[in-house]
């Protein structure tokens, strides 16, 4: 089948895309724009290095088509933070050693920001299992769930202390 | 001074943005070509027709190569050369790739490839150990056997004789970025390959081969891998030789990455060993002799399998002395993928059988396995600087008045540097490990279904290559005008955080702060002639050579600065970005600039090679390795006994890295071994059908620990002592001796079997909830 033009919204810009209706959106997002933050890890929706965020829910990004996500606002890691700092997340990320290769990372802080809106103080254990669907084979997730709880700590108090 | 402290990983500033490129996120020039393989769908057999007519003439396909069309050598293998590029008429395992395909992207090229018609004569397949065995389908002409004393007599006269067999699985490497390269043609026939490697040097070495042209010609860099664990060492040769020969070719850019399934059924994995034991016990539970036999699952090329078998017998004492010995290794040929390095090659599976006659010896005199362990150990004799600061945490200060006589390995090593009994004491009494193995029997006492387990087990780890000449590391250092310094060696970044504590060191000769060290990519154009980046041995060999480096500019610089001062060179120190002479203290930078004006050289090579070590594999004779990395660990699980289900509630472990050069990144190291080691030993299942074909090809039916499953409570600590021998600021190599403190897991869960019957579980790896419900079926009903 031919390709056809999609209209998405990444990282809060409108873009044009053309694609055929079975190309994943993983593949849009690395090959036509660029954004090759999310990561091809196993292609068969397991192991989340590829997670973005679509309408408010994490999603992993090889199981759906360009074509089903036309008009839908999708967040990339690149829509983290800002370019002059770290978003919070990313910032416990680095400090609290939540990371060895990097390569699940960008989909692994997707996912975490995306579990912080739905829970914004999660117990340690709810942090384990909202991360369940993302998967490390480097750091044995300790300093993972860390810089999750870390970063809700800080993101809370920051909510506290501006109310 | 930036080494030993907690410092984040270097690139993480890029990680959490998502702006670290891996091989994939490389930007790639216009008209870049991709890469797919035609794989074997039969686990032996001649290609009697291969008809490519289809393949050829798909949208978007440039070319399709066969065996026949590989212009120099087709061979991929690190070792025999038994390994070719594309099938050469024969296959020998269902995945191995028979031709290329050439194509404009890369579903493009995936999608051509399955068009072919390929017709095979099928021969009987040789798939496990005991056809394998059974049909003398083995590397080398018989066993290698190792030993001392007397084994046979030693355990026939012994009080207590004890036998069983342990079955141990193999294990996918599940590194997140899968195996991928990019060449880049050049002009007069050069090449530039970017690799997803654990070893440039060979993927340089046979690309040459592939292409005809000296290594010279060749150059390859490597930034960074998603990951290695030891399935980057060899593995990633075909994707880079057959992109360099297609861009050679087609002079265009060409690029291939594996698709995870791909990458699952084509690439080698963890052995599989069968461990058979036979052990001659005291009243007490002390070895007086064992006899190991190990059949390990090979595949079908020789790979790397010789040493990695070598190094299962060099740890098949673990922590033991072993007075009376004979392991007999048996490697053996089969028609599955072909096994390859994985952390701890081998060692992990000499060990785990080791542990496991331990628990045995302990079943049978109905005894704490910790006590029989401890009772086995090796004497302790480690000089005051190993655990001084250590001991007094203990409590328990040992005034001997003389050193006892170092013991001996299997291998005739004797061990200098032994610290597990004060680790263990120590880790004992942290962990609080026989109150809870009293709470543990007081639970399954009042739970029927949920029973509960606790195991210790301790790690010794040899470290060196076992190939001697493996053992040398090179570094390039620079300094710029403007006092920046680039720092270059030849280890690979593969997440372990070896350039980050390379770059310690480096900031620490040259009194700088962090930031004034560029990291940079590995490059065989910059450092010739290296190792792979294995063996727990990057930091060692590459922080060695790094000084070395930074120590020849600095001392020309000393030089320098004392004879302008009417000075010695030993007066001039570099602290704080400083250069310090007498009562003056001038910037670095500014010393950089003069030493410039003066043409003083700023740049130097290093070079480091390890001392010591003198090995014999032949005869298993020799001092394989430098010194020895320690560790232990405390696990406790349960399992339901209805299901065979069953978690990690707790894991306590008491670490050796020597003098930590970055205790964050060594935590971190700690964690994700173990991890990995219990998911090898309880949850990790590779399944082949009766054709051959791997069955478990991707993380939906291969299952890796997720979030979920990692201990409940988590503790690791460092023990803070230093290493014995001369290392780089005494530190101690961490990549894979923290693996087998997973071996506990397992040992927990055959704790909690026990609690199930009288007998003894003879629980197999990996101890799947199948497993578990099994062993516990099989107790409840004797």
């Amino acid at each position: 089948m031919g390709k056809q033009h999609y209209q998405i919204n990444v990282n809060g810009e409108a873009k044009d895309v053309l694609a055929e209706p079975r190309e994943l959106l993983i593949h849009t997002l690395r090959e036509q724009l660029e954004l090759t933050g999310p990561h091809i890890g196993c292609e068969t929706s397991h192991c989340g290095a590829c997670t973005v965020d679509i309408d408010g829910k994490s999603v992993k990004s090889c199981t759906v088509f360009t074509a089903q996500v036309a008009g839908k606002d999708i967040t990339t890691i690149e829509g983290l933070g800002s370019p002059d700092g770290m978003h919070v997340l990313q910032e416990k990320f680095r400090e609290h050693h939540g990371l060895q290769c990097g390569y699940c990372t960008p989909g692994m802080i997707t996912r975490a920001h995306r579990l912080l809106q739905e829970n914004p103080s999660p117990t340690e254990e709810e942090v384990r299992f909202g991360m369940a669907g993302n998967l490390c084979r480097c750091t044995g997730y300790q300093n993972i769930v860390k810089s999750i709880l870390a970063a809700a700590a800080e993101m809370n108090a920051a909510k506290e202390a501006a109310e | 001074m930036s080494v030993a402290k907690p410092l984040p990983h270097d690139a993480a500033p890029l990680h959490v943005r998502g702006a670290a490129r891996y091989v994939d996120d490389i930007p790639t020039p216009t008209g870049t070509l991709h890469v797919a393989f035609g794989c074997s769908t039969v686990a032996h057999g001649e290609i009697s027709h291969l008809d490519l007519e289809a393949v050829r003439s798909a949208p978007g396909v440039v070319a399709v190569l066969t065996a026949d069309d590989l212009p120099f050598a087709n061979d991929v293998s690190p070792s025999a050369h038994d390994e070719p590029l594309l099938a050469d008429h024969t296959v020998h395992y269902v995945g191995q790739p028979i031709f290329a395909v050439i194509a404009t992207g890369h579903h493009t090229a995936r999608k051509a490839a399955r068009l072919a018609v390929v017709s095979y004569e099928e021969r009987p397949a040789l798939l496990t150990i005991d056809d394998a065995f059974g049909a003398g389908s083995r590397f080398e002409d018989g066993p290698r056997i190792y030993g001392k004393g007397d084994a046979d007599k030693a355990i026939t006269s012994a009080k207590h004789i004890i036998e069983g067999r342990l079955d141990v699985g193999g294990q996918e490497h599940f590194y997140l970025e899968g195996q991928a390269a990019l060449a880049l043609p050049q002009e007069g026939g050069d090449m530039i390959v970017h690799s997803s490697s654990q070893h440039p040097t060979e993927i340089q070495h046979k690309v040459a081969d592939a292409l005809g042209v000296p290594m010279s010609a060749v150059r390859v860099e490597v930034r960074r891998m998603g990951g290695g664990f030891g399935g980057k060492e060899s593995q990633g040769n075909a994707l880079a030789c057959i992109c360099a020969i297609a861009a050679a070719k087609t002079g265009r850019p060409v690029k291939m990455r594996y698709d995870r399934d791909d990458d699952m059924e084509i690439t080698g994995k963890r052995h599989e060993i069968r461990v058979d034991y036979r052990v001659g016990v005291d009243e007490d539970g002390i070895i007086q002799g064992v006899d190991f036999k190990h059949y390990v699952r090979c595949g079908w090329a020789q790979d790397l399998s010789l040493p990695v078998a070598d190094r299962a017998m060099l740890h098949a004492d673990n922590a033991y002395f072993l007075p009376n010995v004979r392991i007999e290794s048996h490697r053996l040929k089969t028609n599955t993928q072909s096994n390859t390095a994985y952390r701890g090659f081998g060692g992990p599976q000499g060990m785990v059988g080791i542990e496991r006659v331990m628990d045995h010896i302990a079943h049978h005199l109905k005894c704490d396995p910790l006590e029989v362990r401890q009772a086995n150990y090796y004497v302790s004799n480690a000089p005051a600087a190993a655990m001084t600061a250590e001991l007094e945490a203990v409590g328990k200060k040992k005034k001997k008045k003389r050193k006892p006589e170092p013991q001996t390995t299997p291998y005739h090593m004797a061990v200098e540097d032994f610290i597990l009994h004060e680790m263990t004491e120590r880790l004992i009494q942290t962990s609080e490990y026989h109150e809870r193995r009293t709470a543990v029997e007081a639970w399954n006492a009042d739970n029927p279904i949920l029973k509960k387990g606790i195991a210790f087990s301790p790690v010794k780890f040899g470290i060196s290559f076992t190939l001697t000449h493996l053992n040398q590391a090179g570094a390039l250092v620079h300094i710029y005008q403007d006092g920046s310094v680039h720092l270059n060696h030849g280890g690979t970044e593969m997440g372990q955080g070896l350039f980050q504590k390379v770059a310690q060191v480096a900031a620490s000769r040259f009194g700088l702060p962090l930031e004034a060290i560029k990291i940079t990519a590995t490059d065989t154009a910059k450092v010739p002639n290296t190792s792979a980046t294995a063996a727990s041995s990057g930091s060692d060999l590459n922080g060695m050579a790094v000084q070395a480096a930074c120590d020849t500019i600095r001392d020309r610089l000393a030089e320098f600065v004392a004879e302008r001062h009417q000075t010695k060179p030993s007066k001039v120190k570099f602290q704080n970005g400083m250069v310090h002479v007498g009562k003056e203290a001038v910037p670095f930078t500014d010393v950089v600039k003069d030493a410039y004006m003066a043409r003083i050289s700023l740049s130097s090579t290093g070079f480091y090679k390890t001392p010591k070590i003198v090995w014999d594999r032949i005869k298993g004779e020799g001092r394989p390795f430098f010194y020895f990395a320690y560790g232990c660990a405390v696990t406790e699980v349960v399992i339901d006994t209805l299901t065979g289900e069953n978690r990690i509630l707790r894991t306590d472990i008491l670490h050796d890295c020597g003098a930590s050069l970055n205790p964050a990144l060594d935590v971190g190291q700690i964690e994700g071994a173990y991890v990995q080691g219990a998911g090898w030993l309880t949850m990790e299942e590779l399944v082949w059908n009766d054709k051959g074909r791997l069955t478990t090809h991707a993380p939906s039916t291969y299952k890796i620990p997720a979030c979920s499953d990692r201990p409940d409570i988590f503790n690791v600590n460092l023990w803070s002592g230093e290493n014995t021998e001369d290392t780089v600021y005494r530190s101690k190599a961490v990549g894979e001796p923290p693996f087998m403190l997973g071996i506990s897991a397992f040992l927990a869960l055959s704790d909690a079997v026990a609690a199930c019957g009288k007998d003894y579980p003879d629980l197999q790896a990996p101890a799947t909830p199948e497993q578990i419900l099994r062993a516990v079926q099989r107790l409840q009903d004797a």
